[in-house]
C-alpha cells in the first residue's frame, strides 16, 4: 500500500465524499474508550494542592526532642506551637522511654524489620510506641506493594481473619433488612453494619437487623451508623453491639470542621466503653483533602497523625484505608498502594484494622479484583468495612468495593487462592431457610409489640427478592412511623427478646440475648475482638504469631472444606450422570455394529471417520451439546454427496484427535481420514503427514456447529478428490473456552483414555440411523 | 485480684466472678429469667469493675492506652446518659464559651461521680482549647 503522505489529494477527497472519513487515530483507543475503566478519572500529582499519596515537600522531617520526660518538639514543631493533634500525640501516643531509641533507628532498617519474619510482631509494636507520625510514614513509604502486604499479614493483631457486611436497602424496609442480615450471618460475616436513607428510621433499622442477625447462629456483632447521640442511645437500648463512625482527621482545621476535637472523640470512646459497646475510630486518606484543609501534606503523613491519635485515645481499633476518601485516593499515582500502607500503619500501631475496601473506588472490575487481592491473601481483622452484601443500588452507604452482585466472585477468589476471606458459600436451600425465618421472626416481633402488620405477600416478596426493586413491602414513610414508635415507647432489646420467645422464636431470642450478654464481661471490648462459635476471639487470646511458613493463620481442614464448597462443582460422577441421561435418547437414534477388525480400504473412494473409544458407548454428546448421531449423520451424508464412501472405524489404541485422524487416513483408500472425539474435537488428516500436521482442525468443540461438521466432511471429500477447498474456520470471539469447558473436557477425556489399550485393533463399525425418519 | 491476659476471656475463665450491674452472676442471666422479668436491661450493663478488669488484661497484653480508656470508661458507667451527652457536647468546638464551662463540668463529674480521670481529661482539654482559640462561636 502507498504511504499515506504520497496519496494524491483528489483520491482522499473522493474517499471523504463516498465514505465517512477514516479518523487519524488507532481504533484501539476507541475500543478502550468504551471500557468501564475510562469512566474512572485520574488526577495528576500536585502536592501543593494536596494530591500526593506518599510524600510531599510540605511533610515534616521525622524528629523528636525530649526535655524532662516530656516531648519538647515533634516532627519539627516546638511544643509551644503544637496544634491539638500534635499535643494529643505528644501526650498520649509517644512513649518517652522508647522514643529516643526508636527515632534514632534508620528508617530503611526498620522497614526491613517489618518484612523480616524472624523479627516478632511485638518488637515492632514496641518501637511504634516511640515513633512520630513522620517517622512511621517514612518507614512504610520504603516498602513496595508486595512488602506492604507481607508486612500487613505479619503485623495484623488477631490471627484469624474476618469480614464485615453492609446491610441496608433503598426503602429502609425492615423485613428486607432482617432477611439480608440473616443472609449475611449465614455467609459468615462477623459484623453487620446498617444505615438509613431517612435518618429517623434508625430505630427500625436497628431492631430489624438485630433480629435478622440472631437467625442461624449467635455472635455476629451489629452496628447502626447514625448521628452520634442517637447511635449511643440505640446502643444503650441493647440493639447494637459496636460502633465505628467516630471519625478523626489529620489536620486541626478538618477536625474542627468535622465538629470535634481529639478530646471530644476520646471522651466519646470512653462513653461507648462505659456502655459496654465495642468501638473503633474511622480515618483514611483523602478526608482532609475532601474537606479542604490538607496543609499540602501527603495523604500518608496525615493518616499517620490520625492513627497515632487513635492509639493515644485508647480505642481498640480503626476503620481506615481511605473509606470515603478511597475513590479520591485511587485517582492519584500510588494511591492504592498508599491505602495499603495506611492499613499497615494501623496494625503496626497495634490497632484492630477494619481495612476499608468498602467504597467502589473504580468502575473497572479488574481494578476491583486487584484492590482486594492483597487483603484476601494477607488476611485482615475485617477485610472489608464492609462488604456490600446487598445489591449496589440498595447500599445506603454508597456501593462498596464488592457487592451482592460480585459476592460469588469473591467466594471463588477464596477458593482459588485457598485464602480465608471470612466468608462461607451459601446453598440456595439455606438462603431461603434463613430468609424465611428472619422475615417471620421480625413480623412476629412487630405483631407482638403492636408495631405493624406484615402480610404474607409482603413477606413472600422479600424472601425471594434480590433487591428492594422486587419487594412489595414497607415503604420509608411506614418505616418512619414504626421507628418513631419504637423510640417513643422506649422499646429495648429485652422487649424484643421476650417477643421472639413468646412467638415461637426461642432460639433467636437466646441468640440475641447472648450478644447483649457480651457487654457484661466486656471481653469483646479488647483489641480485634469478634465472636466465633460462641466464643470471643481477640488479639489477646488469638494473637497473630506469624513467623514464617507454617506459622500464623492457616486454613484448617474443616475451614478449607467450607471455602471449597461453592455451588455447581463438577466431578466425574456428575459428568457420567449427565451422559447417562443422553444414553437412552441416543439408543433411539443410532446403533453401532461391530464388524470386526478394520482393514485398509482397497479402492480410492473411501474416507474413514475414526471415532474415539467411548464414542456412542459411554459418551453421547459433544461439548456443544450436539448428539453424536447427528454429527455422524451430517458427516457421512456430506461425504456421500460427493460420491465417496464414508466408513466409520472405532479406534481403541488412542483417543487423541490427531492420532485418530492419522490412523483413519492410513486405513482410508483415499488416504484421507477424519478423527472425531466424542467431545466433538475433529481433524482432517492425510496418511503421509506427520501426526500433528493435519489438514484442518476444529479445536474449539464447544462453539462448533453442525454446519461446521458438514463442511469439514465436504472438505475431506474435496481433498480426497484432489481439490483444494477453503479450510473451514470456526469463528471465535475470544471466549475463555478453557474456563468454561476444560474441567468437563478433562473428565470426559479421562473416560476415553480409560478405554484405550496399547495394541488394540481398530473396529470396522456399521452405523444405522433410526427413529427419526420423515 | 489483678487479671492478666492468661485470664482472658474472663467470661469463660472466671464466669462465676462476672456480675451484672445488680449483682447477678453471668449464669443467672438466662432467657428464662428474662421471660420471668427477673432479668432486665439493668442487669445487662457493664460494671466499673468489669472495665477495670479488662484494663488489667489490656495492660498485661501490652496495651496501656487501651487500659486507660477502659479506666476512664469505668468512671462514666454511673454517669447518666444526659450528662454524658452534655459533657460530650461541651467538648465539641465552640460549644463551651470559655474555659470555665469545661472546668465546671469537670468539677461536677469529679464531685458527684468520683470521675477523677475524666475530670482531669476535661481540664486538660480546657487548657488546650484556650491555647488554640476554640471557644469562638461556631453557629
Amino acid at each position: 500500500m502507498e504511504p499515506h503522505a504520497l496519496r494524491k489529494p483528489q483520491i482522499a477527497h473522493r474517499l471523504v465524499a463516498m465514505d465517512k472519513p477514516t479518523p487519524n487515530r488507532w481504533k484501539r483507543f476507541t475500543d478502550w474508550d468504551e471500557r468501564p475503566l475510562r469512566l474512572d478519572k485520574f488526577a495528576a500529582e500536585d502536592w501543593k494542592n494536596g494530591f500526593s499519596a506518599f510524600s510531599s515537600p510540605a511533610d515534616p522531617k521525622p524528629g523528636i526532642e525530649l526535655a524532662g520526660g516530656k516531648v519538647a518538639s515533634l516532627d519539627g514543631v516546638l511544643a509551644h506551637d503544637f496544634d491539638m493533634i500534635d499535643r494529643f500525640i505528644a501526650t498520649y501516643h509517644l512513649d518517652p522511654a522508647i522514643a529516643p531509641e526508636a527515632m534514632a533507628m534508620d528508617s530503611a532498617e526498620v522497614a526491613r524489620l517489618l518484612v523480616d519474619m524472624h523479627v516478632p510482631r511485638e518488637t515492632l509494636v514496641r518501637l511504634a510506641h516511640g515513633m512520630t507520625p513522620a517517622k512511621l510514614a517514612d518507614v512504610v513509604s520504603r516498602l513496595n506493594a508486595l512488602e506492604i502486604a507481607f508486612a500487613y499479614s505479619k503485623m495484623r493483631a488477631r490471627k484469624t481473619p474476618g469480614n464485615q457486611a453492609h446491610v441496608t436497602n433503598a426503602k429502609d424496609d425492615p423485613l428486607q433488612l432482617a432477611a439480608d442480615a440473616a443472609t449475611a450471618v449465614a455467609l459468615g460475616f462477623d459484623e453487620v453494619e446498617t444505615t438509613m436513607r431517612v435518618a429517623r428510621n434508625a430505630w427500625s433499622n436497628a431492631v430489624a437487623c438485630a433480629v435478622g442477625a440472631a437467625v442461624g447462629r449467635w455472635g455476629t456483632l451489629f452496628q447502626c451508623s447514625s448521628e452520634e447521640a442517637e447511635e449511643l442511645l440505640i446502643g444503650m437500648a441493647g440493639f447494637t453491639s459496636y460502633a465505628e463512625t467516630v471519625s478523626v482527621y489529620g489536620t486541626e482545621k478538618t477536625f474542627i470542621d468535622g465538629d470535634d476535637t481529639p478530646w471530644s472523640k476520646a471522651f466519646l470512646a470512653a462513653a461507648y466503653a462505659s456502655r459496654g459497646i465495642k468501638m473503633r475510630c474511622t480515618s483514611g486518606a483523602g478526608s482532609e483533602l475532601l474537606m479542604g484543609f490538607h496543609e499540602s501534606k501527603s495523604l500518608l503523613y496525615l493518616e499517620a497523625r490520625c492513627l497515632c491519635l487513635q492509639r493515644g485515645m485508647g480505642v481498640q481499633g480503626t476503620q481506615n484505608g481511605g473509606i470515603d476518601g478511597a475513590p479520591l485516593t485511587a485517582t492519584m499515582p500510588g494511591g492504592v498502594r498508599e491505602l495499603m500502607a495506611e492499613n499497615l500503619l494501623a496494625v503496626w500501631l497495634d490497632l484492630e484494622c477494619a481495612s476499608g475496601n468498602d467504597a467502589r473506588s473504580t468502575e473497572s472490575e479488574i481494578r476491583v479484583g486487584a484492590k482486594i487481592m492483597p487483603y484476601l491473601i494477607a488476611g485482615s481483622d475485617l477485610i472489608c468495612s464492609g462488604f456490600g452484601s446487598i445489591l449496589k443500588y440498595d447500599n445506603s452507604f454508597n456501593p462498596s468495593l464488592l457487592n451482592g452482585e460480585e459476592l460469588e466472585d469473591y467466594l471463588v477468589l477464596q477458593r482459588d487462592f485457598e485464602a480465608d476471606g471470612g466468608l462461607t458459600p451459601l446453598s440456595e436451600g439455606k438462603a431461603l431457610d434463613v430468609r424465611n425465618r428472619a422475615v417471620d421472626a421480625l413480623a412476629a416481633v412487630y405483631a407482638e409489640l403492636g408495631l405493624a402488620t406484615a402480610t404474607a405477600d409482603m413477606k413472600a416478596s422479600v424472601v425471594v427478592a434480590s433487591g428492594s426493586d422486587e419487594t412489595r413491602s414497607f415503604m420509608p414513610r411506614d418505616v418512619s412511623l414504626i421507628s418513631e414508635e419504637i423510640k417513643r415507647r422506649s422499646i429495648t432489646v429485652i422487649d424484643v427478646i421476650k417477643a421472639l420467645a413468646k412467638t415461637g422464636f426461642a432460639q433467636e431470642a437466646e441468640n440475641l440475648l447472648n450478644v447483649v450478654k457480651l457487654r457484661v464481661s466486656g471481653d469483646y471490648l479488647q483489641t480485634s475482638a469478634m465472636v466465633r462459635d460462641g466464643k470471643v476471639l481477640s488479639a489477646v487470646n488469638d494473637p497473630n504469631d506469624y513467623q514464617g511458613p507454617g506459622s500464623g493463620y492457616r486454613l484448617s481442614a474443616e475451614r478449607r472444606r467450607d471455602i471449597m464448597g461453592i455451588r455447581d462443582v463438577l466431578d466425574q460422577k456428575e459428568v457420567l450422570r449427565s451422559e447417562a441421561l443422553h444414553e437412552k435418547d441416543e439408543a433411539a437414534n443410532i446403533t453401532y455394529k461391530n464388524l470386526g477388525e478394520a482393514r485398509p480400504g482397497t479402492g480410492t473412494t473411501d474416507i474413514v471417520i475414526g471415532i474415539s473409544p467411548a464414542f456412542g458407548l459411554k459418551l453421547f454428546q459433544t461439548t456443544a451439546g450436539h448428539k453424536l448421531s447427528d454429527i455422524l449423520k451430517t458427516m457421512t451424508e456430506a461425504i456421500a454427496a460427493r460420491g465417496l464412501t464414508p466408513r466409520v472405524v472405532r479406534f481403541r489404541h488412542t483417543a487423541d484427535t490427531s492420532f485418530l485422524g492419522l490412523s483413519a487416513a492410513r486405513l482410508a483408500g483415499s488416504g484421507i481420514g477424519i478423527g472425531l472425539q466424542a467431545k466433538g474435537t475433529a481433524v482432517i488428516h492425510q496418511k503421509d503427514r506427520l501426526p500433528h500436521h493435519n489438514l484442518e482442525l476444529f479445536s474449539n468443540a464447544p462453539i462448533t456447529k453442525l454446519e461446521h461438521y458438514r463442511t469439514m466432511a465436504a472438505n475431506a471429500a474435496a481433498y480426497a478428490l484432489g481439490e483444494m477447498p477453503e479450510p473451514i474456520v470456526v469463528p471465535t470471539r475470544g471466549e475463555a473456552m478453557g474456563s468454561r469447558y476444560h474441567a468437563r473436557v478433562a473428565m470426559i477425556y479421562a473416560i476415553e483414555t480409560e478405554m484405550t489399550a496399547e495394541g488394540q485393533s481398530p473396529i470396522e463399525t456399521e452405523i444405522t440411523f433410526k427413529g427419526r425418519r420423515p | 485480684m489483678t487479671y492478666s491476659k492468661a485470664d482472658y476471656p474472663l467470661a469463660e475463665k472466671h464466669a462465676a466472678r462476672i456480675k451484672g450491674t445488680r449483682g447477678k452472676p453471668l449464669s443467672d442471666l438466662t432467657l428464662d429469667a428474662v421471660l420471668k422479668g427477673v432479668v432486665t436491661i439493668e442487669d445487662l450493663r457493664i460494671t466499673p469493675k468489669a472495665l477495670n478488669d479488662q484494663a488489667d488484661v489490656s495492660r498485661s497484653a501490652g496495651r496501656p492506652r487501651l487500659a486507660e480508656n477502659f479506666e476512664r470508661a469505668a468512671e462514666l458507667v454511673d454517669v447518666p446518659q444526659d450528662l454524658i451527652m452534655q459533657a460530650y457536647e461541651l467538648l465539641r468546638p465552640g460549644r463551651a464559651k470559655s474555659r470555665d464551662d469545661l472546668l465546671a463540668m469537670a468539677k461536677t463529674l469529679r464531685d458527684t461521680y468520683k470521675a477523677t480521670r475524666i475530670a482531669a481529661f476535661i481540664e486538660e482539654a480546657a487548657n488546650v482549647y484556650e491555647q488554640r482559640g476554640l471557644f469562638s462561636k461556631r453557629y
